[in-house]
């Protein structure tokens, strides 16, 4: 039977480690929604949405209140929309009627972000997806929970090169269109190497062709509670370390795989997977950062850095794994900047750079996430940044990600505040040496040598 | 059986638990097990209760106990086993 050290233990870690639920995420195939006539789509897609996430903020809340534990977002992940537009959108506005209809039922079922406003292109694009990326700037600063991603590689087809290079325009578009607002436009937008069909994390949220007609992820959190853990440990070997970020890990998952499970028995809808990510948030105390600090660095981004997140990234991947009936997602430490006080405060002791962020997601989940740079970042640039965190993904068959915000009118040593989960981030120095040529040449990059595994 | 934890978090003091027993029992909650201790000069009590028989929703008793921990002046949280069962058993 429980004894009342480990209830104590539990509440300890809800109440003041920041253990929560970070999302439970509906995906919803809206391929049944397809029709030559943009107005039945948007109706379609409106009616199916509606009725099959309906009840997902009542079944949240209901589960938080009798387990006693937060669970901070409810959100729905969608088919890639250039999939379900495709046949009757003629021009980048008729895309953006779509991501309003998705905008209008989100807020009427009462989730935080709908994710899937979204194509792959890892090899090619076909007009469709062309006019959705098109699209995307409009569409994302006429929205406020429309989350858009597009998957510009694999390590299974390379890396369209062509796709990357026009999102290095859309990127700085969709900074300039919401310029007003430090360009927060960008935060909800990510570009992927082998994006995951069932990641429940925004803004790269998705829910794959190869998935059921609806699924439901869950995403956990609790960097405070492997920290807290650590803190007891200090000094003692790589062994003790690793075995103690386990067992919090396999822990914290498994608070994770119940509330996915009732969700699952609540809503009548398939249990899909438990995303095992430490995901921070800008609150004190739930930052992966402060863990790579209590692991022994003085800052993040201090050498032994890349070591010290491989191997967390690697036990928590460790502990959850036995946790949970199924894992999937992007599982690892999310090393986001605005959104994680550490690394905020790293970057602001000039510990940490935009270089050896990009080394660090070499050995983690998922990649240079929520950068601010400065506004006059030349669209190649950030081409050039999107193709170097893909060859990584490519290369090492991993996911990686880039979501980069060139704050329009601001520059290195002033700050933005994004607000809420998002919080705020110093702008970073970009490395501004040329790379126009490479990344005009256009075509794509072929797939790698150990990709042909048949 | 569905079995819910209730947790009492606060500075000691006179009827605490005369209290949240009365409150169970008028709910129609029986109570299994009760164990207590002090961490950090603070008053910890867990009650494991069965709540087959409540004449109330789950939802209703969490806010009624919030409640009456807000008037005792100590957190009183009602939390189904299973929470606690996921994690620390195997």
């Amino acid at each position: 039977m429980i004894n009342i050290y480990e209830v104590l233990e539990t509440n300890n870690m809800i109440e003041k480690e920041n253990l929560d639920v970070r999302t439970i995420t509906l995906g919803i195939s809206l391929l049944d929604c397809i029709d030559s006539d943009l107005a039945k789509v948007n109706e379609n897609i409106y009616n199916k949405i509606k009725t099959v996430a309906k009840d997902l903020v009542a079944t949240g809340k209901e589960i938080e209140k009798e387990f006693g534990i937060p669970i901070v977002n409810k959100r729905i992940s969608i088919t890639p929309i250039a999939l379900i537009g495709g046949a009757a959108c003629k021009k980048p506005e008729d895309f953006v009627t779509i991501a309003k209809t998705l905008d209008k039922v989100a807020k009427e079922v009462g989730v935080n972000f709908i994710g899937g406003y979204s194509a792959l292109v890892s090899k090619g694009m076909t007009k469709a997806d062309e006019l959705l990326i098109r699209s995307i700037p409009q569409a994302l600063a006429e929205t406020d929970v429309v989350c858009s991603s597009v998957n510009l590689g694999s390590t299974k087809t390379g890396i369209n090169m062509d796709a990357v290079r026009l999102m290095g325009d859309i990127i700085k578009e969709t900074a300039e269109w919401t310029k007003d607002n430090d360009s927060a436009g960008c935060s909800k937008l990510v570009v992927f190497c082998n994006a995951p069909d069932d990641n429940p994390f925004m803004a790269g949220a998705f829910h794959g062709v190869t998935e059921a007609d609806a699924i439901i992820n869950v995403g956990v959190s609790g960097p405070g509670v492997v920290k807290t853990a650590l803190e007891k440990v200090r000094g003692e070997n790589f062994e003790v370390l690793c075995e103690t970020i386990k067992k919090t890990a396999f822990k914290v998952t498994r608070v994770g795989q119940l509330v996915a499970q009732e969700a699952s028995k609540r809503l009548g809808v398939p249990f899909g997977i438990v995303d095992l990510s430490l995901a921070p948030t800008p609150a004190i105390g739930d930052s992966v950062a402060d863990i790579l600090c209590e692991i022994g660095l003085e800052y993040a981004g201090a050498p032994g850095t890349t070591a010290a997140l491989a191997l967390l990234n690697d036990q928590v991947k460790k502990g959850g794994v036995m946790a949970s009936s199924y894992v999937g997602g992007l599982s690892g430490a999310f090393i986001p900047v605005s959104e994680d006080q550490g690394m905020i405060d790293a970057v602001n002791a000039g510990a940490l750079t935009l270089e050896k962020l990009e080394a660090m997601t070499c050995v983690c989940s998922v990649g240079l996430d929520m950068i601010a740079i400065p506004g006059d970042t030349k669209a190649t640039t950030i081409a050039g940044i999107i193709a170097d965190e893909l060859a990584i993904g490519m290369i090492n068959q991993k996911t990686t990600a880039v979501r980069v915000i060139p704050v329009i009118g601001k520059t290195v040593g002033e700050n933005v505040e994004f607000g809420g989960l998002l919080g705020h981030a110093p702008i970073m120095p970009v490395n501004n040496f040329s790379c126009d040529a490479f990344v005009n040449r256009g075509g794509r990059i072929p797939a790698p040598i150990h990709s042909f595994k048949n | 059986m569905k079995k819910t934890i209730i947790t009492v978090v606060g500075k000691d003091t006179v009827g605490i638990i005369a209290k949240v027993c009365t409150y169970l029992a008028e709910s129609n909650i029986n109570i299994l097990d009760i164990s207590q201790t002090i961490v950090n000069n603070y008053f910890n009590m867990m009650m494991i209760a069965d709540f087959n028989n409540c004449t109330k929703s789950f939802s209703d008793v969490t806010d009624e106990l919030d409640a009456l921990g807000a008037e005792i002046g100590v957190v009183i949280k009602c939390q189904r086993e299973e929470i606690f069962d996921k994690m620390h058993r195997i």
